[in-house]
């Protein structure tokens, strides 16, 4: 029998090397089938000859440094060795769809997690297509935790409901707990927070980010008891109302480790550089209010403040930051590689100025106010840019005087040719300026174009778009996140299913002319994991074209679409693991299924659906 | 369907009607989507046709304008954030204006004003009065009258020492002083 002695320094690519190696010496051809790569396969693979050289404990030892859970469903599928051997040492659990799976499935298969990130509901119930009281409700799944998970240290949750109750539940139920993180989630309030920091006595994280949260005043952050001393991030910027200034500072300055701190707008400039003296080893900084009238030594103190977080690489708040208080800044921005701006409405000049300083950037989110002479700043003082987010100050004005044109985005990439994510919102746009703008950085991964106006067309020429989106997917192959926008025909989702080979997120507005355009997309790209479609023309014969395709996939949302009620009960029967569910518009003709979701689940369909939602 | 391009355009259009006829008719069945004009709305726009296009412009849209549910798509969370920072800057920053020996006194929004020049222009308008040059070390020489304000202190401040914008949010009142008080207050500290 050999033995391998495994360094712990064993490159992780080495040690992947390695298992597929081992992998593939005793795959059994049977499995290979399976090309379904989501960690919620309760299916355990059927035994097989287990020659595998090596004691149960070195596989395990190797298994556990395995953190992709990607990897981990791929290693899992080899044999039931290996399959065993993985169960049991995943320590992380990621779920992005809570409905794919049940509680009860998961704690069957996973004996040991300590961390779960959860997600719920669908990603437009971010722009509020999707009414309340939907689901994705955690309190079930804390519920099995307790009993299964005592030593639960973290949770993240996106697109989830929680209730005070479920937070209360979740503060008492795990001693070891460290890490709650809350994005996009609703259902609770102030009072739950309050809870958390009551009864988690070695709480190292609490990141709460743009929440549908009741705020019932800012009492949470004074109920952090006087011995916690181990915080290392603290996000409560999406918080309105005061906290107690004195409690903050008190829990700064014993949390020596803390390096993620964002405060919210009720915490004023000279209260900032009072916590800044207390935490110059801060990692990442979300300021407070960006005015307020400061006497000269104020001033000269935050300057002084800010110059001494040497290791400041992320910045966000600056609220209402004008002018007059940005230059605070300067001296920290050399180390900055996050800068976001998108709550602050600077103007060109001023995003210029600070874009001087700030030449080792890498992403960063501005409003529409800098304008295209802000971007061209951008251009020529960021070569380093990875990253662009440009966010509409004001998404219903329709003057076309406001905001960024193509001109802008033009500059950034002639200027950052390691761009590879932007998301930007502009009012106008030209196939010829989307081509260059590939042309000059051909490594976008996120292609997100939002032109506001629905249906908008090439405004110099008056084509559609399709050559630009055409352009996108033919230059960028590894493009894995596409949103088109503007006047669009079947020709532009023809290019995306000929060209977008990698392509996994896919979100069309106003967009198509056929069922041609959706068949496309579901027949050519082959890694397409979620599609998110609202009003366009497509029907019937589109959603029932992607048939074999949807087990493949994590999810499909069709809104404001031309599907019957007929097609989606169709689809329901032919595939019993999806999970195929309607709702419907008040007033709308009872044939027309509005608002189709789809998915698919080894938890068969939701028990806990309510009136609105009709499981087929 | 309309595009934003039309509606420029119509705005330029060259047409042959008696003057003073009302535009507004034109800019409310131009903007856009869905929602007939009502009567209401084209008499409203009406009283607006005068001001700047922009503000019509926003008038008429909030009122027809079918915002599209979820679009374009933006969070909630920054959604509301933004709206709470325009609904402050178009509430308007209206200060009252007092002037020594003067009977009543009058309001100014000060949002309307992109410096000082405008601001004191302005007043020397509403006022009939002129108020002369602002110097650091004089005030306003060559004038009996100096413009002062009330800050948030309390404190009675010669206009003019502070940038614009710290001017802006701070002054809580205008008050126009004239005679040997006005001297005083020209004094360079």
């Amino acid at each position: 029998m050999q033995v391998v002695w495994l360094s712990s320094s064993l490159a992780l690519r080495d040690l992947q090397a390695f298992i597929l190696h081992s992998c593939s010496m005793q795959m059994d051809p049977k499995l290979k089938k399976t090309k379904d790569s989501s960690s919620n396969s309760a299916n355990s693979p059927d035994s097989t000859h287990s020659s595998f050289p090596f004691p149960d404990e070195v596989l395990e030892r190797v298994l556990s440094l395995l953190h992709s859970h990607k990897d981990r469903s791929s290693v899992s599928l080899v044999c039931k060795d290996w399959y065993n051997a993985e169960r049991w040492t995943r320590t992380k659990l990621f779920i992005g769809n809570c409905y794919s799976v049940s509680p009860e499935i998961v704690a069957r298969r996973f004996p040991r997690i300590k961390s779960v990130t959860l997600k719920g509901k669908p990603r437009f119930s971010d722009f509020n297509l999707v009414p309340q009281y939907w689901g994705a409700d955690v309190h079930s799944w804390l519920v099995m935790f307790a009993k299964v998970y005592p030593f639960l240290e973290e949770l993240r949750l996106k697109r989830m409901t929680l209730s005070d109750e479920s937070l209360k539940f979740l503060a008492t139920s795990f001693p070891g707990f460290k890490a709650l993180s809350l994005l996009s989630c609703d259902g609770f309030s102030t009072d739950g927070l309050k809870a958390i920091a009551t009864h988690c006595k070695n709480l190292t994280e609490l990141d709460i980010q743009e929440n549908g949260i009741d705020d019932f005043g800012g009492g949470w952050l004074s109920s952090f008891s006087e011995n916690c001393s181990s915080l290392e991030v603290l996000n409560f910027a999406s918080l309105s109302s005061d906290v107690s200034f004195d409690a903050l500072e008190k829990l700064v300055r014993r949390c020596k480790s803390l390096r993620i701190l964002k405060v919210n707008k009720s915490i004023s400039l000279d209260q900032l550089q009072q916590l800044l003296v207390h935490a110059p080893q801060l990692i990442e900084l979300g300021t407070g209010s960006f005015q307020q009238e400061l006497t000269p030594w104020q001033y000269e103190d935050l300057e002084t403040a800010f110059s001494n977080c040497k290791n400041l690489q992320a910045l966000s708040g600056l609220w209402e930051a004008t002018s007059l208080h940005l230059p605070v800044l300067y001296a920290a921005c050399a180390s900055l590689t996050f800068l976001n701006l998108s709550y602050a409405a600077l103007q060109s000049g001023e995003l210029a100025k600070l874009v001087a300083h700030s030449p080792n950037l890498r992403r960063l989110w501005v409003l529409d106010t800098v304008g295209d002479k802000g971007l061209e700043a951008v251009g020529s003082s960021c070569p380093l840019l990875e990253e662009l987010r440009v966010f509409p100050a004001d998404p219903y004005e329709l003057d076309l005087h406001h905001g960024v044109t193509e001109a802008g985005f033009l500059a950034v990439s002639h200027g950052c040719r390691k761009l590879h994510y932007v998301l930007y919102f502009c009012r106008q746009m030209t196939n010829a300026a989307v081509a260059t703008i590939v042309l000059n950085c051909p490594d976008f991964t996120h292609f997100r174009l939002c032109i506001m106006n629905p249906g908008e067309p090439d405004y110099l020429t008056n084509e559609p778009m399709d050559e630009a989106f055409g352009a996108v997917v033919k230059t960028c192959t590894n493009l894995r996140r596409l949103a088109v926008s503007g006047l669009l025909t079947d020709l532009t989702f023809k290019y995306i299913g000929k060209y977008a080979k990698n392509l996994e997120t896919l979100s069309v507005a106003f967009a198509g002319s056929s069922d041609r355009g959706m068949q496309c997309v579901l027949q050519g790209c082959p890694k397409l994991r979620k599609l998110e479609i609202r009003d366009s023309p497509f029907g019937n014969a589109a959603l029932l074209s992607g048939v074999e395709k949807y087990e493949t996939m994590r999810s499909l949302w069709m809104s404001a679409c031309n599907v019957t009620m007929s097609a989606c009960r169709l689809l329901a029967k032919d595939m019993p693991r999806l999970n195929v569910e309607v709702m419907r518009d008040e007033g709308s003709d009872d044939r027309q299924a509005d608002k189709v979701y789809v998915y698919r689940s080894v938890a068969g369909p939701r028990r806990d659906a309510p009136p609105f939602v009709l499981s087929l | 369907m309309a595009h934003e391009n039309e509606l420029n355009l119509k705005a330029t259009e060259l047409r042959l009607g008696l003057p003073g006829t009302d535009e507004s008719e034109d800019m409310v069945s131009i903007a856009k989507n869905n929602k007939r004009a009502s009567p209401e709305s084209v008499e409203d726009s009406g009283s607006k046709a005068n001001s700047a296009a922009k503000s019509g412009d926003h008038e008429t849209s909030s009122a027809s304008k079918a915002q599209i549910v979820g679009w374009p798509p933006v969070r909630s969370y920054r959604k509301n954030n933004l709206q709470s920072k325009k609904a402050e800057s178009e509430s308007g920053m209206y200060v009252k204006v007092s002037m020594d020996g003067a009977p009543y006194l009058r309001k100014v929004d000060l949002k309307v004003y992109n410096g000082y020049p405008e601001l004191l222009m302005a007043l020397e308008n509403m006022f009939k009065l002129s108020i002369g040059e602002y110097s650091e070390r004089e005030g306003y020489e060559g004038s009996e009258y100096a413009p002062a304000y009330e800050d948030k202190d309390g404190d009675l401040m010669l206009v003019g020492d502070v940038p614009w914008d710290m001017f802006m949010s701070s002054c809580k009142r205008l008050r126009i002083m004239r005679g040997s008080e006005a001297k005083g207050l020209g004094c360079a500290v």
